[in-house]
């Protein structure tokens, strides 16, 4: 079927906004400054110690995602159960912070994790004494949690909410109890929610640079920071780009991964 | 234990909503017993009650002479089949049906063996690996009526299993029902708003209207005996009458006079007067009880359906004898097909 000329726009817009500016990475990836078709980037990468840090980046990704998903579900279980009101004020209350600028709310994080900050006063009221989470992994990973929730919650919970009551009560029926339901019957009819969530959770947290930089100042640094580096302060662009390419490509990866476990199960996430 | 379930004075209230009212109800045990009644009546809150899902704000639940009324549903031996199947989607055929056994730890060789018996009982073998989103909507009822009687539950409660089913397969699905029924040998307890459902397959017949039960009996007790206007309404076709009895085996309505079989009414009581469309005669003008007007003429298949205007009521006709819309006719009612009852509320 041909597509409709009212679709042309898009196409425009696809070009414009995706196509070019994704050729033009391509294009600094496979050349060098010479303007030469080459991979030496590439080779420059796996050799170097980045490749230390796209692991350590990996698993501080896959950390907060993991944080993610245990904190998040239970949430996404409670406003999902919720009577209706309750519901709808609980969703306000989770999307409320999304609404906020994004640095914004992790400069506010500083104010709360630095050394005289609301945390350290809190501890020293009730006689704990100080606590020196900031510039660590710790307050990383708690920026991300903080930061990526509810884009775990969010298709968790859209799952969980249409989820047909009656397979719960034959579940039931059939001599399942409270645990049993869960483990049987409500957590694998999730899975298309959770896959979504771990995608969601997982993409932007192996390519922040914002948060690694003002949370874990140059003590935790990310492949993120390290690609901001190329372009901002060296100038290196073609390593930059290279670099950018490889993180696309473990990204297409992971989602045909978890395409593959989803298989042609009928969807109910955001994937 | 001659009943298997037995409804205590169950009283029931969702908020300030009564849904039942001080329900007595005693199910034998094997029989085929329906829950007959419109939309709200509470023939579904019975079921669910029966099942566990509700527990009842006030009365006992008998099963089998014990008292569940606080049994959760999980501990019951009852299996209830849905509405809409509500089968596991994410998993196959087999594992569906496998899954009560599964949760009872039953030996892998068992359950193989019984979800294969149950297959073949529904007629569905070869099954076992196809996706449930595979199959047509009366192969997933089949399959939810399998994974529930895979349990050996004392009883089974169906909550309106056919009503996602276009009429052929209904039919079919009927009649499927009542020899699965009489096969496994067990209280099937069936909640349905159709009466044709009702009154094809059932032993017994439960009718309700708003939490209460106007009648319980025999399918064909239920249609020729109503027991008030309510049911005679709901079950079949109807025309309800005005009438008053003078004396026993007398009956007047429509400006004359009728012989008719009931008696023990008091004297010029105010009566509900009901009479089956098919049970009325048509006949020329002269030779009639009742002389009318025919004001509609539809024609339904085996019959033609017609609205006969006596002057003070319009009666309606089942007959295969055609007439034409402006004819007069004379109709005839013999007292056999003359059915009086008390009137149930103040008019």
């Amino acid at each position: 079927m041909y597509p409709k000329r009212t679709a042309y726009p898009y196409y425009l817009y696809l070009a414009i906004f995706i196509i070019v500016p994704l050729l033009l990475v391509l294009y600094f990836a496979f050349t060098t400054s010479g303007g030469q078709l080459s991979l030496t980037n590439f080779d420059r990468f796996l050799t170097s110690q980045y490749l230390g840090i796209l692991w350590s980046s990996i698993r501080i990704a896959l950390l907060s995602t993991v944080l993610c998903l245990l904190i998040g579900y239970p949430i996404a279980w409670i406003i999902a159960n919720s009577p209706l009101r309750a519901k709808s004020t609980l969703l306000l209350l989770m999307v409320i912070p999304m609404w906020m600028n994004f640095l914004l709310r992790t400069y506010a994080w500083m104010t709360i994790l630095s050394r005289n900050g609301l945390l350290n006063q809190l501890l020293g009221f009730l006689g704990l004494g100080q606590t020196d989470i900031m510039f660590t992994e710790t307050a990383v990973l708690l920026g991300m949690v903080y930061n990526f929730l509810p884009f775990m919650v969010l298709p968790i919970y859209s799952v969980l909410e249409k989820m047909d009551k009656s397979v719960l009560e034959a579940a039931r029926d059939l001599g399942a109890d409270s645990k049993t339901v869960f483990r049987k019957v409500i957590f694998p009819l999730s899975l298309p929610g959770v896959i979504s969530g771990i995608m969601m959770v997982f993409i932007p947290a192996i390519s922040t640079f914002e948060i690694s930089l003002l949370l874990g100042g140059n003590k935790v640094n990310l492949i993120g920071n390290v690609i901001e580096q190329q372009f901002k302060v060296t100038g290196d662009w073609h390593f930059g780009s290279a670099m950018s390419t490889i993180l696309m490509a473990m990204m297409i990866l992971a989602m045909l991964v978890t395409g593959r476990v989803e298989g042609s199960r009928e969807g109910g996430g955001l994937f | 234990m001659d009943h298997s379930i037995e409804l205590m004075d169950v009283y029931k209230r969702f908020g300030d909503t009564e849904v039942l009212q001080r329900m007595n109800l005693a199910i034998k045990d094997k029989e085929f017993l329906t829950l007959l009644g419109p939309s709200g009546c509470g023939k579904t809150t019975t079921l669910r009650l029966i099942a566990g899902f509700e527990t009842p704000t006030d009365g006992k639940i008998l099963l089998h002479g014990e008292d569940v009324s606080r049994v959760p549903a999980h501990k019951r031996s009852v299996n209830t089949v849905f509405q809409k199947y509500a089968l596991f989607t994410h998993m196959n055929v087999f594992e569906n049906i496998a899954f009560g056994l599964r949760i009872k730890k039953r030996p892998e060789n068992e359950i193989k063996e019984r979800v294969h018996e149950m297959l073949r009982l529904v007629n569905l073998k070869g099954f076992e690996n196809r996706r449930t989103d595979s199959l047509s909507g009366g192969q997933q009822q089949r399959i939810a009526i399998a994974r529930a009687l895979v349990n050996e539950p004392d009883v089974l409660l169906l909550d309106e299993p056919l009503g996602a089913l276009d009429l052929k397969l209904r039919q079919g699905m009927q009649r499927e029902l009542k020899r699965i029924q009489e096969s496994v040998g067990i209280t099937f307890v069936y909640v349905t708003h159709e009466q044709e459902e009702a009154l094809t397959m059932s032993d017994t017949v439960v009718v309700m209207n708003e939490g209460r039960i106007q009648q319980i009996g025999t399918p064909i007790d239920i249609y020729n005996e109503p027991e008030n206007a309510f049911v005679a309404d709901f079950i079949g076709e109807s025309n309800i009458i005005d009438g008053v009895m003078p004396d026993d085996f007398r009956v007047v309505f429509s400006g004359r006079e009728f012989i008719c079989v009931d008696k023990g009414f008091a004297k010029n009581e105010a009566v509900d007067v009901v009479v089956r469309p098919e049970d009325i005669e048509i006949s020329a003008p002269e030779h009639g009880m009742l002389k009318g007007r025919v004001s509609s003429v539809v024609f339904k298949g085996v019959h033609y359906e017609m609205m006969v205007d006596t002057g003070d009521f319009t009666y309606m006709i089942h007959s295969i004898v055609e007439r034409k819309e402006g004819d007069t006719v004379g109709l005839s009612i013999i007292p056999e097909y003359i059915h009086i009852m008390r009137k149930t509320h103040v008019s």
